[in-house]
């Protein structure tokens, strides 16, 4: 099963509750300013992600979303 | 736990005005899984407070109602009594709830009025700037005891679950926290329990959420995280204090 | 139908139930406390919701949640209880909806007395809460008229989608009279579903409803302030009510009294009637909207050397009268607010003092 990962940066505050939380470190707030005037988290070593999903617990502003992708294109 | 994460349906597709790190947003989210899993949004009806979720209304997909402040649970049993079937929460905070509601509280929940309250205790008055709350712990510096809350003068910070659950009325009362994923698995699902008592016409249920408030604590949210769970949580201790099947004390 | 003999609190309780209001929430405050005491036997009988609240702070708001969860939603209690619903009351008329209020008044300000007064005339027609809202108010004079005004109350209060009040006064929720129940004055609730939050399944919809009274925006604010003043207006068009007594003479006082006070003020006509002084009444049905025209009219008279308020509070209503006469006749006042009921004798020897 191949999964997209995504930080929505209409939503995204810069708390970085979920860059603490992240078993594998795989978050860092980035040095570019969101539409909203925030530092968004993003995925600075995507390839560790393992999709837990303790990122989009932790958001409070439901930012951050994990889909399934049907196919074989995919991020993982 | 699947591996796909989205947005409930019972939440608004908003985004919320709540500080960034704020654990209201955690906690709206929490409430909206819960009435997505339990299939009950179209008969669903919650109450906001006064206080940081006063537009609360804003970020679910369900009818709600807005209260004056601390008078939630009057409208709550205004509601179920004339509508039992309607599935109804309360959403407060520190002063809505623990302070100008404290007499609405105790008697919803001494009647064993069978709605949910969601009790958001982050320590503080958040929405009018950061004063003094009942549950303000001792010696914290708020803007209504900027030298600390003294507990010589204004008393010791209020249990509101232990105050609850020495109620004789069985109810289902927990107290959890929402500040890390641990604590985030446990708190939906006192959040469910209470809404499952609700649905089987149990009780009144009640589930006490430690919170953060970064802002008016003057904390960044990774910090906040820290002085809840050092300060707090000792204090404020998490468990099941009262179900309906155990015995009343 | 056959008349039954109630005590005015009870046949208030029952005129509730036969409009075909079932839910009742109340706290108990002397000289209404029969209604929630014969409510919480009578409810159960016929399925209907009693619940005795813990303060009438807390009443305001159960009425306020029911309310707008769709229901119908009545409440009584006196002056100092009704003090202590303001808040909810405009909460309730910021959010437009319906409910019913009945205030049985008793002597104030403050702890005040247990006795009959007339002395929140200014609070039910002006100063009922915060912000610009007005109660619809009707004023009964006889047990039969509070249950008509009763049964009246609940579609008035879905029409205008307003909190109404009744204001009655002690005697008025104490005495024993008899009453029948118009079959007429049954109604059917209105559909509520485009606005009461009473569950989407419930209205096979997928719009949710919200009731709130927040307006953070001005403009939204303003326009919402437009739409309830649209109400008030419409009001004063079409559900001014007033009863007129003795106006066909040439009369030298015009009285305005309204509740207990206006059957006082009837025997003192007519007592002063059979002495050749010739004395008429306008007694105002609802308070709010005031029979104004109707008052300027009277006064007009040509025969007509003064205007009396008449009322047991120090003068109240004076102020509308005052008002409504527009300086073309003297009003005066008289009136006694202890509780004790001024006799039609001494309203008689009152009046003399003004021809």
């Amino acid at each position: 099963m191949a999964y997209h990962y995504q930080i929505d940066e209409e939503r995204c505050k810069g708390c970085g509750l979920c860059v603490t939380v992240c078993p594998k470190e795989v978050l860092e707030i980035s040095t570019h300013v969101s539409p909203k005037g925030y530092f968004p988290a993003f995925q600075a070593r995507p390839d560790d992600c393992i999709y837990c999903a303790t990122c989009c617990r932790m958001c409070p502003d439901v930012a951050i979303t994990i889909s399934e992708l049907a196919g074989d294109t995919a991020d993982k | 736990m699947g591996k796909t994460f989205q947005k409930p349906e019972a939440l608004a597709d908003t985004v919320t005005h709540y500080c960034p790190g704020c654990t209201h947003g955690v906690i709206h989210r929490l409430v909206a899984e819960v009435i997505d899993e339990l299939g009950i949004r179209g008969r669903t009806v919650g109450i906001a407070p006064v206080g940081c979720a006063v537009l609360a209304y804003n970020y679910f997909t369900f009818d709600f109602q807005e209260a004056a402040h601390g008078r939630a649970p009057a409208m709550a049993t205004g509601i179920k009594r004339v509508r039992p079937d309607l599935v109804v929460f309360t959403y407060q905070g520190d002063g809505d709830l623990a302070s100008i509601g404290m007499g609405e509280i105790i008697h919803a929940a001494n009647r064993g009025e069978k709605f949910t309250t969601i009790f958001v205790n982050n320590a503080v008055y958040g929405m009018t700037g950061g004063q003094m709350a009942p549950t303000t712990m001792p010696g914290q510096r708020t803007t209504t005891s900027p030298f600390g809350r003294n507990t010589d003068e204004v008393g010791m910070p209020i249990k509101v679950a232990e105050l609850l659950a020495s109620l004789q009325t069985p109810a289902y009362i927990a107290r959890q926290a929402v500040i890390k994923p641990k604590y985030i698995v446990k708190a939906k699902k006192a959040i469910k329990q209470a809404f499952q008592y609700q649905l089987a016409g149990r009780c009144y249920s009640f589930v006490e959420l430690i919170s953060t408030c970064p802002t008016n604590w003057g904390l960044t949210p990774v910090d906040a995280v820290k002085w809840a769970e050092d300060t707090m949580l000792p204090y404020y201790q998490l468990g099941e204090y009262k179900t309906p099947e155990a015995s009343a004390a | 139908m056959a008349k039954i003999l109630m005590k005015g609190n009870e046949a208030i309780g029952e005129a509730a139930i036969r409009a075909g209001c079932l839910n009742y929430f109340a706290y108990p405050i002397t000289p209404q406390s029969e209604v929630a005491e014969y409510l919480s036997r009578r409810m159960p009988e016929v399925g209907g919701v009693f619940l005795q609240g813990e303060s009438e702070v807390a009443v305001s708001y159960m009425i306020f949640g029911a309310a707008a969860a769709g229901a119908r939603i009545f409440t009584t209690s006196s002056s100092p209880g009704i003090s202590l619903m303001s808040e909810g009351i405009s909460y309730i008329a910021g959010a437009q909806c319906p409910a019913v209020f009945v205030n049985i008044m008793r002597g104030g300000p403050g702890l005040g007395g247990i006795l009959p007064s007339q002395a929140d005339y200014l609070q039910a027609t002006k100063g009922m809460g915060h912000g610009d809202f007005r109660l619809l108010v009707m004023a009964p004079a006889s047990v039969q008229e509070a249950v008509e005004m009763v049964m009246k109350a609940f579609p008035l209060a879905e029409k205008y989608r307003n909190p109404v009040m009744i204001l009655g006064d002690g005697l008025i929720g104490q005495m024993m009279e008899p009453v029948e129940f118009p079959d007429h004055l049954k109604t059917e609730p209105s559909n509520k579903d485009a606005w009461a939050t009473n569950g989407m399944d419930a209205r096979n919809s997928r719009q949710r409803n919200m009731v709130k009274s927040l307006c953070l925006n001005p403009e939204e604010l303003n326009n919402n302030n437009l739409v309830l003043k649209a109400k008030y207006d419409q009001m004063k068009k079409e559900e001014v009510m007033f009863e007129r007594f003795h106006t066909e003479v040439d009369y030298q006082v015009l009285i305005v009294s309204y509740g207990t006070m206006s059957r006082v003020c009837r025997t003192a006509i007519e007592n002063m009637h059979a002495e050749g002084i010739e004395v008429a009444m306008i007694r105002p049905q609802t308070l709010f909207p005031f029979p104004e025209a109707e008052v300027l009219s009277a006064a007009q008279k040509n025969s007509c050397q003064a205007v009396a308020s008449i009322e047991m509070s120090m003068g109240q209503m004076l102020e509308d009268v005052q008002r409504c006469v527009q300086g073309k006749k003297p009003v005066h006042w008289y009136g006694k607010c202890g509780g004790d009921v001024p006799t039609p004798e001494e309203v008689a020897d009152y009046i003399r003092t003004l021809i």
